[in-house]
């Protein structure tokens, strides 16, 4: 076992679904320890899929995945109990309270102390304001409830890694923000998250890496930073003379100078445009036109994915 | 949800792991699993059913006083010994309502998880498949001794209450002391176990194919009546001693003096057979199985 090797990491992982659809599709995902990454996709586009896949509840028709270091499924009875996992929404046994539900998941869990079952299930309770209702039969629960119950699964016991999917889903604006806030502590305290979700927002607010999903293929893998770079306001002269715009936009110390045939364009940078156009002025090179082009990160997906998010959350 | 301003305060040691040394053996898991059945309302219903025949039997029989060769075996005989009323229930449930019960238990074990959606749960904690298989077998066989079990104790107690005790006349017409008669019962109560068993690895199979608890234990019970209406036609007699119920009645030869173990020894060979059988297709069919509940 590498500690410092990526907390999950597949090659070529695909799922081919019996009537012929191809749901995962030689997705090679890595997901560094210590970040939270934004597994974001639209509905449908295989992220459910390849959590059951990085799980081992359905098994990949290729490829191949390691969690916390261990293959799977093999090293399933090491990895899995450090690993926390919400998966396609909350499922539990409607007859039974919500501490009932929750002792009857720490009982499965053979690596755990039973002695301490009772403070560690109050203390996940505790934490997502569940203590309150825990005795009221899990059939009675709200959809946000539900969800909180779910969550609260996962921290049963202390974890290495998170995989949760679409954690925030039915909860109201306030159970959202607790569930940032709750994920943003976990990581700070070291815990990986994989966290699977189709809202933009969630990723702009609490990753620092991002995945890209669509139609069962990985478009795009990155941290945050490197993507919003990406999106960076770039200048963008126009001009017959594009070398020569170039060699201005460098002399100015602006990164990742490009010339094309009739344009050249640069990351703006600190450097005021009003100061650029001056300088090409000055240099005497003929401006045709002058603009400072911004894309903002939901352009960037869309233009991965050729489809929008849901960005309202 | 008190987090982000309270979170040092929660007591969880984060992202520190604990010793991942599994227990090599605990009974956490199958208790749990236990107190999942017996904690169910809808078993409690059942277990009442169960209980009401011998009462009902016993306080018809106590109205109107059966005449010999009346009706079925064992209840002519009520009158003599209150434990009769035990073994006569046991006889009529047999057909129906233990497989029922047992069905209904072994039809949940693995779709009714799965229709739960809490199968995916269990797996991810991680539970190993097999393990699975064997807590939920160790359970359903559980539940069909305490059936069988209940039916013998509450016929017992409502037979010795309205009947009295004392020596037991055998099949064989013999006498034999009252507390060789309650062991003897033991026996009868452990020997349809074994057999209703076999029949709960055959149901907890059919639950592995399905999503849908209802539909399985549907199938079981209709399994269960099929075997006993093909037993009752004498042109199929060739198949007769491999049909899963065969066997089932011949725990009347464990009221003999002595106890004539043949049919015995055959009806727990059967039930071993299709416990192995069907247990084994369980597990071929479900270690692989996509969980996509």
């Amino acid at each position: 076992m590498t500690p410092d090797g990526p907390a999950i990491e597949t090659e070529g992982l695909t799922k081919r679904f019996r009537s012929g659809q191809v749901a995962v599709n030689a997705i090679d995902l890595a997901v560094p320890r210590g970040s939270v990454y934004g597994f974001l996709g639209p509905n449908g586009s295989g992220k459910t899929t390849t959590i059951r896949l990085l799980l081992g509840l359905i098994r990949p028709t290729a490829g191949r995945h390691t969690i916390l270091g261990a293959r799977l499924p093999e090293g399933a009875g090491t990895a899995l109990p450090r690993v926390g996992s919400l998966v396609e929404g909350p499922a539990f046994h409607p007859y039974l309270s919500g501490r009932a539900n929750l002792h009857r998941l720490d009982a499965a869990d053979r690596t755990v102390d039973p002695r301490t079952a009772t403070a560690r299930i109050d203390a996940a309770l505790d934490r997502v304001g569940l203590l309150a209702a825990a005795g009221k039969r899990y059939r009675a629960y709200s959809l946000g409830m539900r969800q909180r119950l779910a969550i609260a699964q996962t921290l049963l016991r202390p974890r290495e890694l998170l995989i949760l999917d679409e954690p925030t889903n039915g909860l109201d604006p306030q159970g959202t923000r607790e569930v940032r806030g709750l994920l943003g502590a976990l990581a700070a305290a070291g815990t990986t998250v994989l966290l699977s979700t189709h809202l933009l927002s969630e990723v702009e607010q609490i990753c620092t890496h991002v995945g890209v999903m669509h139609l069962g293929r990985l478009v795009a893998q990155d941290s945050l930073a490197a993507l919003r770079a990406r999106t960076a306001p770039r200048i963008e002269v126009q001009t017959r003379q594009p070398a020569a715009a170039a060699g201005v936009l460098t002399a100015l110390g602006l990164a990742d100078v490009v010339a094309g045939t009739q344009t050249a364009t640069a990351l703006a940078g600190d450097v005021e445009p009003e100061k650029v156009v001056a300088a090409l002025v000055a240099e005497a090179v003929p401006v045709r036109g002058f603009a400072v082009v911004a894309a903002d990160l939901e352009e960037t997906f869309v233009s991965l994915t050729g489809e929008g998010f849901d960005v309202s959350g | 949800m008190s987090v982000a301003d309270s979170l040092p305060a929660t007591g969880l040691p984060i992202g520190v792991p604990a010793a991942l040394a599994p227990r090599r053996f605990g009974t956490r898991f199958f208790r749990s699993e236990l107190w999942l059945i017996f904690g169910r309302r809808r078993n409690w219903a059942g277990g009442l059913v169960l209980a009401s025949v011998p009462i009902i039997l016993a306080i018809a029989v106590k109205v109107s006083e059966p005449q010999p060769g009346d009706g079925p075996d064992f209840i002519s005989q009520i009158t003599g010994n209150g434990l009769f009323v035990a073994l006569a229930a046991l006889v009529l449930e047999l057909p129906l309502f233990l497989p029922l019960a047992v069905g209904a238990i072994a039809g949940d074990a693995v779709a009714g998880e799965a229709n739960l959606g809490t199968l995916r749960y269990l797996l991810a904690v991680p539970v190993h498949r097999t393990r699975l298989l064997l807590v939920k077998f160790g359970a359903i066989t559980v539940f069909a001794f305490t059936a069988v079990a209940l039916v013998a104790v509450v016929g017992s107690v409502i037979g010795l209450v309205l009947f009295g005790g004392g020596p037991l006349t055998t099949l064989s017409g013999s006498q034999l002391p009252f507390a060789e008669g309650l062991w003897r019962l033991l026996l009868v109560c452990l020997y349809m176990t074994a057999c209703l068993a076999a029949l709960g690895a055959i149901g907890m199979f059919v639950s592995t194919l399905t999503e849908q608890p209802i539909g399985a234990t549907i199938a079981i019970v209709m399994l269960a009546i099929v075997s006993q209406i093909l037993d009752s036609i004498p042109q199929l007699s060739a198949i007769h001693e491999y049909l899963p119920t065969h066997y089932w009645l011949a725990f009347g030869d464990l009221l003999r003096d002595p106890i004539a173990t043949g049919q015995i020894g055959n009806g727990l060979g059967l039930a071993w057979t299709y416990t192995v059988v069907f247990l084994a297709a369980a597990w071929a069919r479900f270690a692989s199985r996509d969980v996509s509940s």
